[in-house]
């Protein structure tokens, strides 16, 4: 014979137990490609030091100092200190720029102020200052979670994105979704396939042999079902990109990543 | 807006990887060693038994030694058997290193075992190696 | 050249401390092609040297087997406060520098 404060013991377990599993099963299990790596490209990120990402972001200091363009100013010139002015700022990012219109990624942005605010030539992708300024504005997010809205002002381009993620291209007409959500965790060779999510970078990929965009590794994808490749911002990849960052919501910024 | 990738710049490495080569190593560390005879032991090389990818793989060189000044390492050689270049590096300490360890990053052109040549400070001279699976990149990423 | 080099912020007197160093280097192997098909040429960091107080403790001769963005991590033994100096070139001669303070107490 059970005594009664055992039973509501017991009851407050259960209800607990009960609770705890319903809510495990309607949360969407998303996780970052850092959990899908092997324990030395893990332990390659968690150690600043022998993460060769942080050149770059050593370099997007430098930059963030440097006078540059006619205006003869510095990011810190109008921005201060990227610790406190930028935190934060690359969880929103893609977002769409109230002033023009446009759909910017952190690169578009940095460019951006570039021409119209430093008088000064945006920066090509994949050139070590501009993959070096970016790391640097991401990396101070770190550690932040991924909050880009979907809102009737760039639903289009979400839409837009989703459509390019399901939509089965190239010569081995595959679409995003048939590695990266069908077959997410299992072997392709001897890799392991991950959800394809954003959040780390700029990364240093070992592949690469150097750090490189999200725009970067998303063309590789094109090429590795033979597909043609959209050029370096264009509304395509731009597109998929802020789909991308909404698929990823609630995942940490890991800027700099490694990924094999 | 068209942006120009700068692929120029970018040299994508089109070349994989190389012929399989098998490098006679013997005329080599006989040079290291002046002909002297190369004892097994005293170094360990750590790797990973499994590379994640062949341009990067982590290595660790430990010696285990007093590091005084009468009894400490000299330098420590890498060897590859399957590198197209087979000499990868020279590290030279002294009595001051404290510690006989060196930890950096190599690259490995294909599964192989990585030979440490260590010469001591009293003229001898130790080996290890390390195996290192490599494999090829499952989705290839021209760039 | 872009480079990070860490050294503990203080050490006690004849203690063993790691000293590392990381630069920014493509180690071009020599090997690749570019989109034109020509061979991109060799440029590797190939000696790297590092002085405490002036007196050589590191030497490291690199080939194009060591990885893109070279990271090295020796040892030294804490004698006494002062000035670590690296110096590095490469293939074409392009040279690199970075010193660090190192407190010794004791």
């Amino acid at each position: 014979m059970l005594r009664p404060r055992t039973v509501r013991l017991w009851g407050l377990l259960l209800a607990l137990f009960a609770f705890g599993a319903a809510a495990a099963g309607d949360l969407p299990r998303v996780r970052s490609g850092i959990e899908y790596a092997s324990g030395n490209i893990r332990s390659m990120q968690a150690d600043d030091f022998a993460n060769p990402g942080m050149l770059w972001v050593t370099r997007g200091e430098k930059l963030w100092n440097t006078p540059d363009g006619s205006s003869g100013k510095s990011c810190a010139g109008c921005h201060r200190d990227a610790a406190s002015s930028m935190k934060g700022v690359a969880t929103h990012y893609p977002l769409k720029d109230r002033g023009t219109g446009r759909l910017l990624n952190l690169e578009a942005r940095i460019n951006h102020c570039r021409e119209t605010r430093q008088g000064a030539e945006p920066y090509r992708y994949e050139t070590d200052e501009l993959l070096g300024l970016t790391a640097y504005v991401a990396h101070q997010s770190r550690g932040m979670p991924l909050q880009v809205r979907v809102n009737d002002d760039n639903r289009m381009h979400y839409e837009r994105g989703k459509a390019i993620y399901y939509r089965r291209q190239g010569q081995m007409n595959l679409a995003c979704t048939h590695c990266h959500e069908r077959n997410a965790g299992r072997r392709l060779l001897s890799e392991t396939i991950s959800e394809g999510h954003g959040n780390a970078y700029p990364i240093y990929r070992l592949e690469w042999q150097s750090a490189g965009s999200l725009q970067r590794r998303l063309r590789s994808c094109y090429f590795g079902v033979r597909a043609g490749l959209p050029e370096f911002g264009s509304e395509e990849l731009l597109d998929l990109e802020f789909f991308l960052a909404q698929r990823a919501a609630g995942l940490k910024v890991e800027t700099p990543g490694v990924r094999r | 807006m068209q942006w120009m990738a700068g692929l120029w710049a970018l040299a994508a490495g089109a070349a994989r990887a190389q012929p399989d080569v098998a490098n006679d190593l013997r005329p080599l560390i006989a040079e290291l060693t002046g002909g002297a005879a190369v004892n097994p032991g005293r170094v360990r090389v750590e790797t990973p038994r499994l590379a994640d990818n062949g341009h990067s793989v982590p290595m660790k060189l430990v010696v285990e030694s007093p590091m005084t000044a009468a009894d400490h390492v000299l330098s420590i050689t890498l060897l590859s058997p399957r590198n197209p270049r087979p000499l990868m590096a020279r590290f030279v300490l002294g009595p001051r290193a404290g510690r006989a360890e060196i930890l950096t990053r190599v690259r490995l052109n294909g599964t192989q075992a990585v030979l440490a040549i260590v010469q001591l400070s009293d003229g001898t001279f130790w080996s290890g190696s390390a195996e290192v699976e490599v494999t090829e990149s499952a989705c290839l990423d021209a760039g | 050249m872009v480079a990070r080099v860490q050294v503990p912020s203080g050490a006690a007197r004849g203690e063993v401390i790691a000293v590392r160093i990381a630069i920014q280097h493509p180690m071009e192997t020599g090997f690749r092609y570019d989109l034109r098909g020509n061979r991109v040429s060799k440029n590797v960091i190939n000696n790297l040297v590092c002085r405490y107080n002036g007196t050589e403790i590191f030497r490291a001769e690199m080939g194009s087997g060591i990885a893109a963005n070279p990271s090295l991590q020796f040892y030294t033994v804490a004698a006494e406060s002062g000035e670590l100096q690296f110096e590095w070139v490469d293939d074409r001669g392009v040279r690199g520098e970075e010193r660090v303070q190192l407190t010794v107490r004791g």
